[in-house]
């Protein structure tokens, strides 16, 4: 009966230990911003946060995510303000479908918070494990760069 | 404890269906004109057309002033739901920062004789095939707002002008608002309806403006398919038969006997289900199946034999495709002939997200909720399928997780379908396919081999080119029999749709060839291969007859939209300036689906014969176009789609199925194989043979070209000329002193 702190809410789920933490995110708690596109961890679609950094929800049993604080894009909007990552992405229009969004914007937020002025190779190498098929990686690329640049400095997450 | 839904949220996340059956997208900007960037609200439910304030079908206008536009197309990423509008709006006359978006209906398309068109979002046709009766429902009801106005004012119409969604009379300096007029608009007889704007009259259209989903999509508001949730929903995970056209013999579910959630496991003819009350819980047990498939001769085939067959087919029976002047004689009378023969494998569509479909079947209505390229042919299948009339189905779209033809056939949406009905699941249900489902269940870009003869005379000018194809027919693995042995799609980019029209002596032929493997509509059709092929051997043929590359091709045409094409890639590239060693230039120019595409790719060749693409210059020319900034994401990422094809993609038929399941084995490019990009436009404008202004389409003109480009550039860079794809199975090696442009 794992108990999941989602975007710093507490979840008592009754579900088996192994479900994979984004099934217990997107069925049970409900929140549909995490999405499914392999999982085996290999498009990043569904990573979230887990005590700040990225990592791949359809692969982490819930049980084994109790007690973490996990992080999902519904929270990175504040009070109807977006993350300077958020705001990055929409100013450089990243998305066209739109689907992988999330995870790349989760596993950029992880980069900026380790790493707040990343370079091309910094970028590739902490984007790697997000694919997008629509091919937005160069605007990507500019609006982490954008978001580096930021005067609305770090908003850690 | 299993803490459920909070249902009254999933009424706010999915909005039902009403008397006008409108799935609102609400597209919104904020009436603030500093906020350029528009932010997106989900919409409530579409109400009876006459409360919701509509001066026409596609245009509500509240009293607020507040716009609502509706948009006919899918929005898969490619952007109409933004270019649409636009168009609406320049025809309308009114601000674009207090306008909502929101799909039309396809329940009230069906209702009300199509009044939205045929709502099919592929083959780049969003704009360039509904900008007619766009443009038209936008001045009709600016027309009406006007004569609504000059009726209230007891003025001639001609004296009233419409902008910023208002209505003046200069004489009198008299104001009214659109919100203020569009009762009274709805209700205006026009003798006439109104002319739409020429090309040249376009004040917002053409112009460089924010995609209007940009904020949803990174907050992750935006509704797909899969993030349906509806009261009482359940979850269906599925495995088709892996032979295709397979049939299933047994199912053996002993394993999953008192299983949690599991509600039913229902076998289909082909495919075997189970449903659940929870996706993973559904999918968990489907694994633990032990299922018995009858794949028939088709189990034995494999892509080796596959490949064999289709060259061997070379030498075949071919059916004239293509025929200007004689380019047989042609060949034989000239003494320097390139000969070269090509292929490509199936391909796999992997959009992001995964096929799936939401049903609620009930005794007198059906409703779908789902992402859709074909939303309309869709809900006719959903009728036939259930045995109600197209009138009570009520088909939902929602954004679609990438489409690139898959999401076209709505394969997704009769199987969820079949399920209910055979399991008689009166409940809504959500069928969701496994990545591996969505792999192995596809219908791939077909498989094709082609051969190419090239005469060249002695001053190195192409005289003649004889082209041999074999190539599977989309049309014939959708049903149609294509008496004439020709596919139009198989043909693209070798027939018809080529952006030459001078060389003097051309044949192609073609022998359309199928295997048990479906096939299907796939980012560019016939040009992802076709492009591939004949822009490589023109390639070939340039360096053959000692050319440069560039004005070898523009010695192939007069055409003014290739000319300009080749123009500005030849201004915005150093196509003229040599590469170090270890790196190649190569051009291609294509023309797909109604627009002419350029591009020069850069690449560095390691020692080891890695290939990295550094940079593609892409040009297009769609002679006019909506919004240049949603023009360029299509070309970036029309070549990252055509790059990752030409260097990883493949699906290998083993044992009859596709052996590739998911993106570890079927990969796809990531970030760190994307090349810089330079996007122009190279905008020829003009009307057809009907005086009607041209429009091109953009969704695919950028994918056909590149993986010549990327190949041609590896021969600059090697001398190594790429026959075969995908290149991660060649053995190239490392730069040589030969190197050159």
């Amino acid at each position: 009966m794992p108990r999941l702190i989602v975007n710093g809410k507490s979840h008592d789920l009754d579900i088996e230990p192994d479900m994979p933490l984004l099934w217990a995110i997107r069925n049970e708690i409900g929140l549909t911003g995490t999405k499914y596109g392999c999982g085996i961890a290999q498009c990043g679609a569904c990573t979230v946060l887990i005590d700040g950094k990225p990592v791949r929800s359809c692969m982490m049993g819930s049980g084994a995510a109790e007690g973490k604080q996990i992080t999902t894009i519904e929270a990175l909007e504040k009070d109807g303000t977006l993350s300077k990552v958020q705001a990055a992405w929409v100013a450089e229009d990243v998305p066209q479908c739109g689907y992988c969004q999330s995870g790349q914007i989760m596993s950029a937020t992880a980069l900026l918070n380790h790493t707040p002025n990343p370079d091309d190779s910094d970028i590739d190498a902490a984007m790697a494990g997000n694919i997008c098929r629509c091919g937005t990686y160069v605007r990507i690329r500019r609006a982490i760069k954008r978001a580096a640049a930021s005067p609305l400095g770090k908003d850690k997450v | 404890m299993n803490k459920p839904f909070d249902h009254s949220r999933r009424q706010i996340l999915v909005a039902g269906a009403t008397l006008s059956g409108g799935m609102a997208l609400g597209l919104f900007m904020p009436g603030n004109a500093k906020a350029a960037v528009p932010a997106l609200e989900l919409g409530g439910e579409t109400q009876d057309a006459a409360a919701l304030n509509e001066v026409n079908a596609w245009i509500v206008i509240e009293p607020d002033d507040t716009i609502t536009l509706r948009c006919p197309m899918a929005e898969m990423g490619q952007g109409t739901a933004s270019g649409i509008p636009m168009l609406l709006a320049e025809e309308l006359e009114c601000r674009w920062d207090n306008i909502k978006v929101e799909f039309a209906s396809v329940n009230r398309n069906i209702r009300e004789k199509t009044l939205y068109g045929d709502m099919v979002a592929a083959g780049s046709r969003g704009i360039r095939t509904t900008w007619p009766y766009v443009q038209q429902a936008g001045a009709s009801a600016r027309a009406r707002l006007v004569a609504a106005a000059a009726a209230k004012w007891s003025v001639p119409a001609s004296q009233c002008e419409a902008r910023e969604s208002k209505v003046f009379h200069k004489a009198s300096g008299r104001v009214l608002r659109y919100g203020e007029l569009a009762k009274a608009a709805a209700k205006v007889k026009l003798a006439a309806e109104p002319g739409i704007k020429p090309p040249e009259a376009f004040k917002l259209v053409g112009t460089r403006q924010p995609r209007l989903d940009s904020k949803i999509k990174s907050t992750g508001k935006a509704q797909y398919g899969i993030d349906v949730r509806q009261e009482g929903q359940l979850y269906a995970s599925i495995i088709s038969s892996p032979v295709f056209g397979g049939k299933l013999v047994s199912v053996d579910d002993s394993a999953i006997q008192g299983a949690r959630g599991i509600s039913h496991v229902v076998k289909l003819d082909d495919a075997v289900a189970v449903v659940a009350d929870n996706y993973w819980r559904a999918n968990q047990a489907l694994k633990k199946l032990k299922i018995k498939w009858d794949g028939g001769a088709d189990a034995k085939t494999d892509s080796a034999q596959f490949a064999r067959e289709y060259r061997e087919a070379l030498d075949g029976p071919m059916v004239t495709a293509k025929e200007d002047g004689d380019a047989k004689t042609a060949i034989a009378k000239t003494k320097h002939v390139i000969e070269a023969v090509y292929e490509t494998p199936l391909l796999a569509h992997a959009t992001m997200e995964p096929c799936n479909a939401t049903i609620h079947l009930q005794k007198d209505r059906l409703d779908v909720w789902m992402g859709s390229q074909s939303p309309l042919a869709n809900a006719k299948m959903g009728a036939e399928e259930t045995g109600l009339k197209p009138e009570q189905v009520h088909f939902h779209q929602l954004y679609l997780g990438g489409g690139f033809g898959r999401r076209t056939f709505g394969d997704e949406m009769r199987q969820a379908i079949r399920i209910a009905k055979a399991a008689n699941i009166t409940v809504p249900l959500q069928l969701l396919w496994s990545r591996e489902q969505d792999m192995r269940a596809d219908r791939y870009r077909p498989q094709s081999a082609i051969r190419f003869k090239g005469a060249l005379t002695a001053d190195g000018k192409l005289e003649a080119l004889f082209i041999q194809s074999v190539c599977g027919s989309i049309q014939r693995s959708t049903g149609n029999p294509v008496a004439t042995g020709l596919d139009p799609t198989s043909l693209e980019g070798i027939a018809q749709s080529v952006p030459y029209n001078l060389v003097p002596n051309w044949y192609t032929g073609q022998m359309l060839k199928n295997t048990h493997v479906p096939v299907g509509y796939w980012r560019s059709v016939g040009g992802s291969q076709n492009s591939f092929y004949l822009e490589s051997f023109i390639d070939e043929l340039a360096h053959a007859a000692g050319k440069d590359p560039l004005e070898f091709r523009r010695s192939l045409t007069d055409r003014v939209d290739s000319l300009a094409v080749l123009k500005k890639l030849e201004e915005m590239s150093d196509w003229h300036k040599p590469l170090p060693a270890g790196r190649g230039r190569g051009i291609s120019l294509v023309e797909n689906h109604a627009a002419v595409g350029g591009q020069i790719a850069e690449v560095t060749v390691k020692a080891t014969g890695e290939v990295h693409v550094d940079r593609v210059f892409a040009a297009t020319d769609a002679y006019h176009v909506v919004n240049p900034n949603l023009v360029d994401a299509q070309i970036e990422g029309g070549v990252v789609f055509g790059l990752s094809a030409m260097m990883y993609g493949e699906i290998n038929i083993k044992n009859g199925a596709a052996a590739q399941g998911n993106f570890n084995d079927y990969r796809v490019a990531r970030i760190n194989d994307a090349p810089e990009m330079v996007c122009a436009l190279a905008l020829t404008g003009g009307v057809d043979e009907k005086g009607k202004p041209k429009w091109g389409g953009v969704g695919e003109c950028s994918t056909a070209p590149i993986a010549a480009a990327i190949a041609n550039a590896i021969f600059a860079a090697t001398g190594q000329r790429i026959r075969s794809l995908p290149l991660k199975n060649l053995k190239l090696t490392g730069p040589t002193q030969q190197a050159r442009l």
